[in-house]
């Protein structure tokens, strides 16, 4: 009976639970819920994703109201491995925050805190399992609203700005999205996105679908940050708690990249966007001006978190330009990144809130000397920066691995040795953070740290051995992501 | 294809383009968040034109009534009206904390601010 | 047994030592029989290789049909024979050495060096491109904290340039001609003959030729080459079996293996777009000889001495013959033993004396007549005379070089011959003949620590033995160039 309602459940109970965070008050309470919520959600996410694989397509009317008429969440393979992304690291960095939410938001904010946090789950999580594409909107609303909450709660007077400005640019992202759906509801007079896939063909080559296409694109990209619309992103990441930068960093964007994905192959289809349209073009040359132009500012970059933030930003044009090849193995190295870049900034960025505990900041001057005094949270930080860089036996080295094929499957040989050669520049900034971390003497400020309590190292380090094993060991990740990329293309054929 | 048969549509796209353009060309935080509401506002316009047909009525059972507006739209919009509400009603709130922390909502002054340390 | 061991023994040793670290004796006795219990499994490989067998293991299977697979053939048995070998005699000397030299962290010098032997063995028995991608990358980063060892700022200059050329090198132009391979080839996996044999055109083949050879900068092909020189800010030992052994032949080793088991020899031999490798190499060799006798800085002079030297390697494959394939392979292990000879007697003499420039050595041979002899035995190996090991894969390199006409190569050894001499041969001369600045005789010093000195004199009776011996290593270079 459960079983069946699964899809429902894994975006009620978060939405539920959220306004009784707020009524119970307590910080230690809220933090139970958010806890307790955010395990069964990924278990709810294992389950969904494991009957994907065993049945097939799930599909399920909201309110028994049958599809296209009501709202059907829809979980076929490629959200199931989202959901699962987006639980498993909402899992972990609830397991993680109670220390560093105590040290970093004031104590009667933190009902407030978890409230927020877990209507941005549910967001996420809704954004990833629905059908429908106004509720799509809903669901983003609901995550991004409470983003700019999370946001603004971070210590630095800089966070309300930088709240401010995403709530700007998340706005006008969102309104496009709904402008978008309002063309497609026009021409098509349908909503759901699979009955819409449906219909479309019928009347793709008309203005409005066109239009609705060109509105989607932007309004989606302002969420996924591709560059140039990713100006909301660096102080965002930078001057949010560590915790909520670590959630957003592994989650929002990716999920953002799921809305893409799910609209560019299965409501438009790929022959359409890909073949007819000049958006591979489009896709390709911002893909390779984030890669390149993002990670030569990163090098710029002091302050450590903002540094990692225009990382995330290059990163998000490998995931792109995997779009942009329109090749399964391209495509492959696209999902296949989603999680892997997912885990590797979830595990990076905990491993800075480690670091956040004893300092304001994390420049690059202040945590000189902390490999010596944080041993076990610096040598984890390295190795996210090596999976940044794509060295072997990391998730880094897979994705890239999928989108250099990808390149090459089309043909495009100097983009993929452009591919490899941007990896370099992620080699000096990452050089920089080792450098400074191993090679300096510590300062005061830094000799007087301890390393981290075990309840945020374990669950830091649960990521960080994930980049190692699913580096190895891709039969999960590969494996879902080839079999998805396989069915995104299904249009192709 | 006339301008007036798609008169609704024109204005739709002009408070549009006039709140993306106070949004980007003014410096006030308060009046940024104007320019966001008639932005989001242009939607709704949108939305609703299209769900219009001229002539229908409610969609009521009724004796005598074959033509109907399509209800959906209206209770599209309604739902984006909420969120437009929570948007600008948080985005006042944070303005209002941006003025207790910097003293002024102006973006340049805010921006010179956070320049110095 | 699986050649999986080789690994995962150094691997367990890392632990060990890591745990150990408290106890410096219980330490480098777990870092010694570490080295003995690899070496023996490296050993137990040997009959089933020369008997034409080639033992397996897969690791992980990491893409559909790419694994990390290990696969033990002649050549890779050669340099795992090597560099597991010198280990042993390295770590003596390594202890002599960091003791005598009063080094921090030495623990975490340990662990690094048996890391980066770990990857070693991964290398040499790699079975396939993945997996020598894999673990020589995981070479670079495993030896680069014992680069920078000391942490001082031209420790850590010489660590970015290390790095930089390495890291930079692999991935964007080795990765690129894996990626590449496996897009025309659909395979990844060593055969002998070659896998892209018909699959490439004249054009491809030379241009994914240069990704490979430039791309394995380890082999140090000019302009690659900076990072080796750059490498010698680390403790000698480091430079001694890292430098001189595993990292650098981890480099030609590859050169030579991509030859023979990606590319084929024959396959390569019939086309056009590959004749510029030998003129690569030879320029290598000529310009590094050219540096190595400016140098004044002694382990400088050596780091171009091997730059000059790998490209002997490097020109041996490239000449494309079975008999020069035998030379490469040869060469693989002469020099090997030739160099960590010398830089152990570089290593002794700044132990023992403090002095790092070759002008400062006059008359320093009556003093330490055990460390110049050995470093007498390692140049003159390195100039290739008998009876030293040097001599020996020389000589099949001629042969093959005049067996093909290839007048060019023939020039450029005849040239570095002269050249290794003139920078070799003062050295030693000033050493024995010379009498040092009067003000430095009052407080003399003796010979290096015990430990050090038996290091050296077993290396350089092995280039002697190498000579009067050479069954063993060229049964194996023979299986590698026959098939």
């Amino acid at each position: 009976m459960i079983a069946h309602h699964l899809p429902a459940l894994q975006v009620v109970v978060p939405l539920l639970a959220a306004p009784l965070c707020v009524m119970l008050r307590g910080a230690r309470a809220a933090w139970l819920i958010a806890l307790g919520v955010s395990w069964a959600m990924f278990i709810v996410a294992g389950s969904l994703l494991a009957r994907v694989l065993r049945e097939g397509v799930i599909s399920y009317a909201l309110g028994s109201w049958e599809p296209p008429w009501g709202i059907e969440y829809r979980v076929d393979l490629l959200n199931a491995f989202v959901v699962v992304l987006v639980s498993l690291v909402g899992a972990l960095v609830i397991s993680y925050s109670r220390e560093s939410v105590d040290h970093e938001v004031r104590r009667e904010q933190h009902y407030l805190f978890y409230a927020a946090y877990l209507l941005c789950l549910a967001g996420l999580l809704g954004i990833a399992i629905t059908g429908d594409a106004f509720n799509v909107f809903v669901f983003l609303e609901i995550s991004s609203l409470s983003t700019y909450v999370l946001i603004a709660l971070g210590r630095d007077r800089r966070a309300l700005t930088a709240s401010y400005q995403y709530l700007i640019m998340g706005t006008i992202g969102a309104t496009f999205i709904v402008i978008g759906v309002g063309l497609l509801y026009l021409m098509t007079g349908t909503l759901n996105m699979h009955d819409l896939a449906q219909r479309l063909p019928a009347v793709e080559h008309t203005r409005p679908v066109l239009a609705a296409l060109a509105f989607l694109t932007v309004g989606i990209s302002l969420k996924l940050a591709l560059f140039p619309l990713h100006l909301w992103l660096p102080n965002a990441y930078a001057f949010a708690p560590s915790v909520v930068t670590a959630f957003l960093a592994a989650t929002a964007t990716k999920v953002a990249v799921y809305l893409l994905l799910r609209f560019y192959f299965t409501v438009f289809g790929a022959p359409l966007v890909l073949g007819e349209m000049p958006l591979p073009e489009i896709l390709l040359a911002l893909s390779l001006a984030a890669m390149f132009a993002m990670s030569t500012v990163a090098i710029f970059q002091d302050d450590v978190k903002r540094m990692l933030a225009y990382s995330s930003v290059a990163q998000i044009g490998y995931i792109t330009l995997g779009v942009s090849t329109g090749t399964a193995a391209g495509l492959t190295g696209t999902v296949v990144h989603l999680f892997n870049h997912g885990i590797t900034k979830g595990s990076l960025f905990l491993l800075l809130g480690c670091m956040a505990m004893g300092m304001r900041r994390i420049t690059l001057q202040h945590i000189r000397g902390i490999g010596r005094i944080m041993p076990l949270t610096t040598f984890g930080v390295v190795v996210g920066g090596l999976s940044l860089i794509g060295v072997p036996l990391t998730v880094g080295f897979v994705s890239k691995w999928y989108l250099v094929l990808g390149a090459l499957e089309r043909g495009w040989w100097w983009v993929a040795a452009l591919i490899l050669a941007s990896s370099l520049l992620a080699v000096v900034y990452v050089w920089r953070i080792v450098e400074a971390a191993y090679f300096k003497a510590p300062g005061e400020q830094v000799a007087k740290l301890r390393e981290a309590p075990l309840s945020m190292l374990v669950p830091a380090w649960v990521l960080v051995v994930a980049t190692l094993y699913f580096g190895v060991d891709t039969r999960f990740t590969a494996g879902v992501a080839a079999r998805v990329a396989e069915l995104l293309l299904g249009g192709f054929r | 294809m006339t301008f007036t048969a798609h008169f609704n549509y024109w204005v739709a796209m002009a408070l549009l383009t006039v709140g993306l353009y106070i949004v980007i060309a003014r410096g006030n935080l308060v009046k940024k968040l104007v320019g966001l509401s008639i932005f989001q506002t242009s939607v709704y316009l949108l939305y609703i034109s299209a769900g219009k047909i001229i002539g229908g009525t409610a969609p009521i059972i009724a004796e005598g009534l074959r033509v109907y507006s399509n209800p959906l739209p209206h209770v599209l919009i309604l739902t984006a009206i909420v969120v437009g509400v929570a948007t600008l009603a948080l985005g006042l709130a944070l303005v209002v904390r941006i003025k207790e922390a910097y003293g002024t909502i102006e973006e340049d002054e805010i921006h010179s601010q956070d320049e110095e340390p | 047994m699986s050649p999986a061991w080789a690994i995962a023994v150094p691997l367990g040793g890392a632990a060990l030592i890591a745990a150990a670290g408290a106890r410096p004796n219980l330490r480098e006795t777990v870092t010694l029989s570490t080295a003995a219990l690899l070496l023996g499994v490296v050993a137990s490989l040997v009959p089933e290789v020369l008997a034409g067998g080639h033992p397996s293991a897969v690791l992980a299977e990491v893409f559909p049909g790419i694994a990390l697979r290990l696969e033990v053939e002649p050549l890779g048995m050669l340099f795992a024979l090597i560099a597991s070998g010198l280990w042993i005699v390295n770590s003596i000397y390594s202890i002599g050495y960091m003791r005598g030299n009063r080094e921090q962290n030495q623990t975490r010098f340990y662990v690094c060096f048996a890391l980066a032997l770990a990857a070693t063995m991964g290398v040499a028995f790699a079975g396939n491109l993945l997996t020598l991608f894999v673990f020589y990358e995981l070479l670079t980063l495993s030896t680069y904290p014992l680069v920078t060892h000391s942490g001082k700022p031209e420790a850590i200059a010489g660590g970015r340039t290390y790095l930089g050329v390495l890291i930079g090198t692999s991935i964007a132009f080795l990765l690129l001609g894996i990626l590449w391979t496996w897009q025309i080839a659909g395979t990844l996996e060593f055969a002998w003959g070659g896998i892209l044999e018909g699959r490439a055109s004249n054009a491809m083949t030379g241009l994914l030729l240069a990704l490979y050879m430039f791309g394995i900068g380890k082999a140090a092909l000019m302009p690659f080459h900076r990072w080796l020189p750059a490498a010698m800010v680390a403790p000698t030992p480091v430079s001694a079996l890292l430098h001189a052994v595993a990292v650098v032949k981890a480099g030609v080793f590859s050169v030579v293996k991509v030859i023979v088991y990606v590319f084929g020899v024959d396959n390569l031999a019939g086309m056009h777009s590959v004749d510029w490798l030998p003129f690569a190499a030879g320029f290598t060799i000529v310009m590094a000889s050219l540096v190595a006798l400016r140098s004044d800085n002694l382990k400088r002079r050596l780091a171009y001495s091997t730059v000059s030297q790998l490209s002997y390697v490097v020109l041996a494959a490239a000449l494309l013959t079975p008999i020069s394939i035998v030379g490469a392979a040869l060469h693989i292990s002469a020099h090997a033993l030739g160099k960590i000879t010398l830089f152990f007697a570089a290593g002794a003499i700044y132990t023992a004396a403090h002095k790092t420039e070759v002008s400062q050595l006059a008359g320093i041979g009556r003093r330490m007549p055990w460390t110049m002899g050995a470093f007498a035995v390692g140049a003159l190996s390195m100039i290739g005379l008998p009876p030293f090991a040097g001599f020996l894969s020389k000589w099949y390199i001629l042969q093959a070089a005049m067996g093909t006409g290839q007048t060019v190569a023939v020039a450029v050894i005849v040239a570095s011959t002269l050249l290794n001499a003139g920078y070799f041969l003062p050295i030693v001369y000033s050493a024995f003949f010379k009498t040092g600045p009067a003000d430095e005789q009052g407080h003399g010093h003796g010979e290096a620590p015990l430990p050090i000195l038996i290091a050296q004199t077993a290396t350089a009776a092995g280039t002697v033995a190498l000579f009067f011996f050479p069954g063993l290593f060229l049964g194996l270079a023979d299986r590698l160039a026959g098939g």
